[in-house]
């Protein structure tokens, strides 16, 4: 079933290059779309539950507008509209980039904004379940709003939020998929250029499908890893059941 | 209307009112604090003592008359109230400390943030006050790993290390095992000793014996007696404070 990888394309290339290239796209947009996507994330949730009702409405408007717009729509408005809203030379020169660049820049930022809506709300439930007197310990010290958000309200947020944006980095991840839409060679694109070259679709997705698993288990340790990393100390873990399917990257003899 | 000096009071409270909806908390309360005075403050729950001493740092906003702390007047200027915060410390029923900071963290974020101290003046500053409070070998631990009159006496040497002029306590062993209760007393009396300016809102009546130039006893939002601990305990006026003083003093 897997035999397509090790056949050589028009270019003279493995196959299992072309899937390797793909999952270099993959994970290029994943990985710096999901710092993009923390950045705002924490930004526009600080501001979701700021005191000034400017800002508070600035970053509901944000959330609401990346949270309620399906994916792939964002994804043909930063590809296909923006370039047709900025200045005519601005405008001209992104369409010009060149490949893979033209397609990549607009989906890291589609991807990136839309991820931070999502996180953005995960940050602000986290502010939100704080207990109250750590906000008011913060200012009977005299601390600013801003450190007080700084270094008491947001740590301790971003701790308990752990677990479900475990479930964000998920999301990123598997979203890239989208931005095949917009001609960028990323795993999926490239399994279905192997399919269309060699007519062996089953093998070629289920290369890509293997790859997209693998990696989502990395991803998920990764996240238990940062979990344990950052728990504090005295406090009760937050810790979800291990299912033995996981044991697969686990210590030996845990189970 | 700037520096005070020992003439003036470290806090006056002049008409204070305070309202949550309709439910009136304090019902233009009067109370001026002395430099050094210990002032117990005491009544049934509901009765608008913790509002009382919220209100002198702003952790609540009075809705009318005046409050002067250290002569600053409380209004919603931002900077005014930081300053005002930086010279009234205040521990909490239920401690608050941060929990994701070390003991030394909790005690050295705001002095090195709000009063601009260097790390290592922070730090010094930190383990001479936990070293007062019986807890300098915990200074490494988290207050998770603490028991609650350990994290109870760290939050006041949390408090401590800004070297406020008036401590605020609201209800401190309230939330303690019994236990518990004799550590945090011994603290409190420690600085009381040293001439620490102080109001506390405590059931501890022992305590109020104890340390107290003024006892002020609240009930429905108003201070309806106060007087030195002698007159208090001994031959209180108000046939309020006397029914209060029969269910606590046991």
């Amino acid at each position: 079933m897997f035999d397509v990888l090790f056949q050589r394309g028009f270019d003279g290339r493995l196959y299992l290059e072309w899937l390797l290239s793909g999952l270099g796209w993959t994970l290029a947009l994943a990985f710096i779309g999901w710092w993009i996507a923390f950045a705002i994330g924490v930004l526009v949730g600080v501001g979701r539950t700021s005191k000034s009702r400017v800002i508070a409405a600035l970053s509901r408007l944000y959330v609401e507008i990346f949270r309620n717009i399906p994916v792939l729509v964002q994804m043909f408005l930063w590809y296909f509209v923006l370039p047709e809203l900025l200045p005519t030379g601005l405008g001209t020169w992104v369409k010009q980039l060149p490949p893979p660049w033209g397609a990549f820049f607009p989906a890291l930022l589609c991807l990136g904004t839309y991820t931070a809506a999502r996180v953005a709300e995960q940050v602000r439930a986290g502010i939100e379940a704080l207990p109250q007197g750590q906000e008011e310990a913060a200012a009977a010290l005299g601390l600013s709003q801003l450190d007080t958000r700084r270094f008491v309200v947001v740590p301790q947020a971003l701790r308990l939020i752990i677990p479900s944006l475990t479930s964000e980095v998920m999301g990123i991840y598997k979203n890239t998929s989208v931005a095949l839409t917009i001609g960028l060679l990323e795993l999926t694109a490239q399994a279905r250029q192997i399919s269309e070259n060699t007519f062996q679709t089953f093998g070629a997705f289920a290369s890509a499908t293997i790859i997209y698993l693998l990696l989502a288990l990395v991803a998920y340790r990764l996240m238990l890893w940062i979990d344990a990393k950052y728990h504090i100390p005295g406090t009760s873990p937050s810790k979800p059941a291990r299912k033995p399917l996981f044991g697969l990257f686990g210590k030996r003899g845990a189970a | 209307m700037n520096q005070s000096n020992a003439n003036t009071n470290v806090v006056e409270m002049i008409d204070v009112c305070k309202r949550y909806g309709t439910f009136e908390a304090l019902k233009k309360v009067n109370l001026s604090v002395r430099k050094g005075e210990r002032i117990i403050i005491c009544g049934p729950s509901g009765s608008g003592k913790s509002t009382l001493i919220r209100c002198i740092n702003r952790i609540e906003q009075h809705d009318a008359g005046s409050i002067v702390v250290e002569g600053q007047e409380l209004t919603g200027a931002e900077r005014d109230i930081a300053k005002v915060r930086r010279e009234v410390g205040m521990v909490f029923q239920s401690f608050n400390l941060f929990p994701h900071l070390t003991i030394l963290e909790n005690c050295t974020l705001a002095p090195r943030r709000a009063r601009g101290l260097s790390k290592a003046e922070a730090e010094d500053r930190a383990m001479h006050y936990l070293s007062k409070v019986r807890i300098p070998d915990q200074a490494k631990k988290y207050p998770g790993q603490l028991s609650g009159g350990q994290q109870q006496r760290v939050a006041i040497a949390r408090a401590l290390c800004m070297e406020p002029r008036v401590m605020l306590f609201d209800e401190p062993t309230s939330a303690l095992d019994p236990e518990m209760v004799k550590e945090v007393l011994d603290t409190m009396i420690g600085l009381a000793e040293e001439g620490m300016t102080m109001l506390c809102v405590t059931h501890e009546m022992g305590f109020a014996k104890q340390v107290a130039d003024r006892v002020v006893f609240m009930d429905g939002g108003q201070k309806i007696e106060e007087a030195d601990p002698q007159t208090f305990f001994g031959a209180p006026e108000n046939d309020r404070t006397r029914a209060f003083l029969q269910q606590v003093l046991h």
